[in-house]
């Protein structure tokens, strides 16, 4: 079972072939075998999920239940879970239980999805390759001395190892797209304001947006489905019709235009991801899509703008963390200063306490108009960028990353080349644009993926034309071999 | 050498809106703490803010009563600063763009003489929690109520325009007068509905440079605001004329045992690192918004004190007084239309009326003699049925809750007489009965004679009770005397 698609899992829901509680046991076994080989599981949350499957059973027993309902699913531990413990990969919160649910966790509650706990992630979601967690790195299953990506590794690498169907993510600069690439799925960040961030734990509120990973594109569109939602909670949350993004999946590639970025094929690409995702390129335009090569001049800017504006956010934004109301407090503080210094100090890891401080001096009198400021007008001219490229064209295509999953360690010490990881795919959430990786090719044993870009709230065409590469590609069908 | 004292005013005002700011948690005052903190105001992880529109209404009321510019398109701004009782690590408020821009608010001084004080802007903010490091609390430790914490406040930012003491507190007045008009701010004091932090330096008069200013914070009362600038301006003085230089600093003042304190220099200030708040839009204001708004701005003080004068014929020191207060002016027109004499009802809505409340603590909404009474009595003033005096009696019961004015008079026999007939009766009698006292009166100088009539008056209202009419005994009185010269 656990091979099946959630397309394929719920037409077996719904025809009775089995029971969302078989199902959920299935996962669960499977969990309790096998997560303890990629840690990508923080909180499993068996009983929990039981209860909620023998509910779905009754729900699909009734007929006409949603598409999600007895779906069993994993949540990035970013999105807050009513009575479960969230703690964004973080010893700050290795003890918050929230008493509500993310708009997220809701929405796939509200059709009956199935949750089996929560993933490990980057601490705060700050890292490209999971190994920042509190709770340990989370090993890739395609080679478990490789990194899975981040942040939102623990989701890619479950799926990946059969645990889950789908899963939930999020994408500050890349952090759906980067593993997924690495662990061999398929991932979307949607358009800024697309899904609500209404109890996700922020890293950079203007940049987050949470989205869907599965195996496949269409998977990928049934998640969505149930996971876009307005939400007045949410003021950046865009008041804008979901549409179904499963009825376009069919929709032919002939005539589409695809922007190549030659900024995203230079010094830098590992020849092999080049060889992969030009193939790819390939594919389509056997398809009869039209490739045009295209420029995004200020692409170079994006990686330096990124990281003043992602932990300038983040310095406000973890500041709640103090030790007063909740989370960590270090043991017998001296004095209110001693608090907060050690709780903070104990509390958070090496990363994000550097983009803390980081943050910190950006926005700090006499700096900010030489880099906050500096770095807002860049985002302006990286968004710019991309709305000359939409007018001649109608998604643009490169790389997700610029090589194939890392060795631990290998960039530990050059935060630098760690930040590097996400240069293909930052510009995006600086533009506030939606963008898929899908897997397009195995290199050294190991995954890459095919970045998809696409306009403002432009999500269908996406997942139309990642569904139709799925279609005459087996890339995503690829099992790692410990799994197979 | 004579110093000039220059004063610019930081007023927060706690708009009255049913629910805070960035959340649908009550501000109510005084409930049990942190019974009215929901997870916004917790800072709880993943938690997302949602103005209150009637909080932006409120703030572009403030600004069309001032006749400011509105920010059609204002932005909030993270303020970040570390504190127990601000929970998520920063104050949300506006800095570049705040919603109220430059507006401008005259004073009336004791002598009668009028001044405008400059606005420089009024920007929307959250007041923060409370923290206290008193009470019933283990040892060591500090208790955090997180109550207040999202209620919507303006912070409204003079010019450096005030020159004395009493400037400044007409000034505060002043925006008490108008937020309190406008029902944007229920203006409790002493529930720290309006808090003052007060900029004083002082400079050789003749000079147009500013000296170096000090900022005494959260001031809640205008005696203490009074007390607090008097003795900066003093402190000022005295350091400089010792030679010494006045250093930038943040103070406190203590209104109970009125001591003045630093609380930090410039050098230990923070650097709040303010940034555009990521979470909250800019706040989009159409001009139909703005318009609607202008259109539903209840009467202003300045309006309604030229009404006085005009309408009612009131002084200018009746009108300013009762027009200040919007409570007081909607007493008083209740009372004045009521009893067709609006001088006298300005009179006892402003004396008897204002002592009593302010005796028993209590405001003109809670006031145990309603309007309609109090103009119930006043009717019987005007048309002689009782007097002055007898009028302070059934003042204090009608207080008392002894029912209406004429109920009162019926029940205590209060009427006054003034039947002529009865009247001349007593005055004939008391002098029937001091024969001494008319032969004395007979005897004395002319110039002394009118001092003599006192006597008379008082034996003669002794022997109606209080009850006859005082100008007409006098007259019967005057009449019945000459006759004996």
């Amino acid at each position: 079972m656990h091979n099946y698609t959630i397309a394929e899992l719920i037409k077996g829901l719904q025809n009775n072939e089995f029971s969302s509680v078989e199902l959920t046991q299935h996962f669960l076994d499977r969990i309790s075998q096998l997560n303890d080989d990629y840690n990508a599981i923080i909180t499993v949350t068996g009983e929990q999920a039981l209860n909620a499957a023998t509910l779905a059973d009754q729900r699909l027993s009734l007929g006409d239940a949603p598409a999600m309902c007895g779906v069993p699913i994993l949540h990035k531990d970013i999105f807050c879970t009513d009575g479960v413990r969230t703690s964004c990969g973080s010893k700050m919160l290795d003890n918050f239980i929230p008493p509500y649910n993310a708009t997220v966790v809701e929405n796939f509650a509200r059709d009956g999805a199935v949750m089996l706990g929560k993933t490990n992630m980057d601490e705060f979601a700050m890292g490209s390759s999971n190994e920042t967690s509190f709770y340990g790195p989370v090993k890739n299953p395609w080679a478990t001395d490789s990194v899975p990506g981040g942040s939102s590794g623990g989701s890619a690498a479950a799926i990946a190892a059969r645990l889950a169907p789908g899963a939930t993510a999020t994408d500050t600069g890349g952090s759906i797209r980067q593993p997924a690439a690495l662990c061999g799925i398929s991932g979307l960040k949607p358009t800024y304001g697309r899904v609500s961030r209404w109890g996700m734990i922020a890293f950079a509120s203007s940049l987050d947006q949470a989205g869907p990973m599965a195996r496949t594109a269409e998977d990928c569109a049934i998640l969505l489905n149930c996971m876009a939602s307005f939400d007045e909670k949410d003021s950046t949350s865009v008041d804008k019709n979901v549409p179904d993004y499963t009825a376009s999946l069919g929709n032919s590639v002939k005539g589409l235009k695809i922007g190549i970025p030659k900024e995203y094929f230079s010094e830098g690409l590992h020849p092999g991801t080049e060889v992969a995702v030009r193939k790819a390129l390939a594919d389509l335009e056997a398809q009869g899509a039209e490739l045009v090569e295209i420029s995004l001049p200020n692409s170079e800017l994006s990686v330096p703008a990124y990281y003043v504006i992602a932990p300038a956010e983040a310095s406000a934004n973890l500041s709640r963390f103090d030790g007063v109301k909740y989370g960590y407090r270090c043991e017998n503080p001296k004095d209110l200063q001693d608090m907060y210094c050690r709780s903070r100090t104990e509390g958070f890891g090496e990363e994000v306490q550097r983009r803390i401080l980081i943050g910190t001096y950006c926005l700090s009198a006499g700096y900010y108009d030489a880099y906050y400021g500096k770095a807002q007008q860049v985002r302006q001219l990286i968004q710019q960028d991309f709305s000359d490229a939409f007018k001649s064209v109608d998604l643009i295509m490169g790389p997700t990353c610029p090589s194939p999953a890392f060795k631990f360690g290998a960039k530990g010490d050059d935060p630098v080349a760690m930040y590097l990881e996400d240069i293909y795919t930052i510009a995006t959430n600086l533009a506030g644009l939606p963008g898929m990786s899908v897997p397009c090719g195995i290199v050294e044993d190991k995954p890459v993926g095919l970045q998809i870009i696409g306009n403002y709230f432009d999500e269908a065409r996406i997942l139309n034309v990642a569904h139709q590469f799925q279609q005459i590609t087996n890339w995503h069908q690829q099992t790692p071999e410990a799994i197979s | 050498m004579s110093w000039e004292t220059v004063i610019g005013l930081e007023v927060h005002v706690q708009l009255a809106t049913k629910t805070k700011i960035f959340s649908a948690a009550s501000t109510a005052f005084g409930a049990t703490p942190n019974s009215q903190a929901c997870a916004i105001d917790l800072a709880m992880p993943g938690t997302l803010p949602v103005l209150n529109k009637q909080a932006v209404n409120y703030a572009i009321m403030f600004g069309l009563a001032i006749d400011a510019d509105i920010c059609q398109e204002s932005v909030f701004e993270r303020k970040n600063y570390f504190y127990p009782d601000l929970p998520k690590g920063y104050q949300t408020t506006q800095l570049e763009k705040p919603i109220v821009g430059r507006g401008s608010v005259t004073i009336q001084l004791a002598d009668g003489s009028e001044k405008a004080i400059g606005i420089h802007h009024a920007h929307l903010e959250e007041d923060a929690g409370k923290s206290t490091h008193e009470g019933n609390l283990p040892h060591g430790m500090s208790g955090v109520d997180l109550n207040r914490a999202g209620t919507p406040l303006i912070e409204i930012v003079s010019e450096p325009d005030m020159r004395s003491a009493e400037e400044a507190i007409a000034f505060a007045k002043k925006l008490h007068s108008i937020v309190t008009s406008i029902n944007i701010c229920d203006g409790e004091m002493s529930q720290g509905s309006m808090r003052f932090d007060v900029n004083v330096s002082v400079r050789p008069t003749g000079s147009s440079v500013l000296g170096t200013r000090t900022e005494t914070k959260n001031l809640n009362s205008f005696k203490f605001m009074e007390e607090a600038i008097e003795r900066e301006v003093e402190r000022q003085i005295d350091l400089i004329e010792d030679g010494g230089i006045v250093a930038q600093e943040t103070r406190l003042y203590n209104g109970d045992t009125k001591v003045a304190k630093s609380m930090r220099s410039k050098e230990e200030a923070n650097d709040y690192r303010y940034f555009p708040c990521p979470d909250l839009l800019p706040v989009l204001i159409s001009d139909a918004t703005i318009e609607e708004l202008r259109q539903a701005l209840p009467e202003l003080p300045d309006a309604r004190q030229k009404r006085f004068v005009s309408q009612y014929g009131l002084s200018n020191y009746d009108s300013n007084h009762i027009a200040s207060d919007s409570n007081m002016s909607a007493f008083f027109e209740v009372v004045a239309k009521g009893s067709s004499n609006a001088k006298l009802a300005a009179n006892w809505v402003m004396g008897e009326l204002s002592g009593a409340l302010n005796n028993a603590d209590l405001n003109f909404s809670g006031s145990p003699v309603s309007p309609q009474q109090l103009a119930g009595m006043v009717a019987r003033i005007e048309d002689n049925s009782i007097s002055g005096k007898m009028a302070k009696l059934v003042f204090e019961a009608m207080w008392k809750g002894e029912g209406t004015a004429d109920e009162i008079i019926q029940a205590k026999g209060l009427k006054q007489v003034s039947d002529s007939g009865a009247l001349e009766k007593i005055v004939a009698e008391v002098l029937d009965a001091n024969l001494a006292m008319v032969e004395d009166f007979i005897n004395s100088d002319e110039s002394k004679r009118k001092k003599k009539l006192g006597g008379f008056m008082g034996q003669i209202m002794k022997a109606s009770k209080g009850q006859a009419n005082p100008q007409q005994v006098n007259q019967i009185l005057l009449q019945k005397l000459n006759e004996l010269l």
